[in-house]
């Protein structure tokens, strides 16, 4: 019974998404899909970085000062040109942190596991967290030019810690220098921010020089701030992992 | 043609919302759903024959065409929140199998 209204209703979402998006005759008619026309989209100056002013064309290793010198234009929309966004994208992401500790809170031990972890489990996985915690940090310091950046940098980290706390039944992190270790960073941000207030006259302001596109040192605050984005979410994703796999103690 | 897949996975998270009683479940139909949001957005952007938006010694100038960077950033932000409310769910139905030992919402039962 209720599997059948479901389905009915179901069938009326649907309806409704598809005749809105594919069917019908108003101005706000989807595009088609692939066919899409980037000059009438605000796109357009991202990929040319020509929102303030128009800078021509802009060519990878030789453009020099440009508004955002980040070479990935993912990038550029994030950290420069909606920085603000990231802003409230990291005040989110403390938020539920911060709930799972609460939610989970109390003076706590690890949980006991099926199987004991033998020794070569152990050594084997300490050499692979290593890599992985160079591979994380890799991969958020040069956010600007690559695929990636401070949140899958973060998620690489911690999920070498994740790695940690599954080949060792007795491992833990240090959840108070965590807590601090992502306080640090989003004060930073925000402070960041305010200095950009003060010498560039916006909040997030990119007040730094912004070099040459596609060098590691270029594009002003993007660097700093993808390493404070990727610190912090790395430490606040590993002490969630702390908080799943302890249980409080009785008493 | 993937417009309707991932319009068909919003309602398949939907649907799982409305009949599933398992807290598990229901997070897992919250993340189908949010997959297939996800890819509805990013495929708002695609370009027929467009480049990654990267600039890179390959793909060097802005004059070529790339595919559209702002839905892309738009789901770096959803995923991300994605990730603290899958995170937040989890430590309630933790919380919950502790205090009443069951995941099941209907055989949930007070002292």
């Amino acid at each position: 019974m209720k599997q059948a209204v479901s389905i009915l209703l179901i069938i009326t979402v649907g309806f409704f998404i598809f005749s809105a998006l594919y069917f019908s005759d108003e101005p706000l008619k989807f595009n088609e899909y692939g066919n899409v026309n980037l000059e009438d989209r605000v796109s357009d100056s991202y990929i040319n970085k020509n929102v303030n002013d128009d800078t021509g064309e802009t060519v990878f290793g030789e453009s020099k000062n440009l508004e955002s010198g980040s070479a990935n234009m993912v990038t550029s929309v994030v950290v420069n040109y909606r920085s603000f966004d990231t802003l409230g994208e990291v005040t989110v992401l403390f938020i539920s942190a911060f709930g799972v500790g609460l939610l989970l809170s109390g003076k706590r031990k690890r949980q006991k596991m099926m199987h004991k972890p033998n020794f070569i489990l152990k050594q084997g996985a300490r050499i692979v967290v290593g890599i992985m915690m160079i591979f994380g940090v890799y991969v958020f310091v040069h956010g600007h030019l690559t695929p990636g950046g401070g949140f899958p940098g973060g998620a690489i980290i911690a999920a070498s810690v994740l790695l940690l706390y599954l080949s060792d039944d007795e491992f833990r992190v240090k959840v108070k220098g965590m807590k601090a270790a992502e306080g640090t960073a989003g004060s930073l941000y925000v402070i960041i921010g305010l200095l950009g207030l003060a010498f560039g006259g916006y909040f997030l302001q990119n007040f730094l020089p912004t070099g040459t596109v596609g060098e590691v040192i270029s594009s002003g605050i993007i660097p700093v701030v993808y390493i404070l984005i990727g610190l912090k979410v790395g430490s606040e994703l590993s002490s969630v992992v702390d908080s799943f796999l302890t249980e409080e103690v009785e008493g | 043609m993937i417009q309707y897949f991932a319009i068909g996975l919003i309602l398949v998270g939907i649907y799982g919302l409305l009949t599933q009683r398992n807290a598990i479940k229901l997070i897992v139909s919250l993340n189908i759903f949010e997959v297939g949001l996800n890819v509805f957005i990013i495929s708002v952007g695609f370009v027929k024959d467009g480049l990654a938006p990267i600039l890179t010694s390959s793909a060097s100038s802005s004059a070529l065409m790339y595919v559209d960077p702002l839905p892309q950033a738009l789901v770096l932000t959803s995923i991300v929140i994605g990730v603290g409310i899958t995170a937040l769910a989890l430590a309630f139905a933790k919380k919950m199998h502790n205090q009443f030992g069951t995941y099941d919402l209907d055989e949930m039962r007070g002292e």
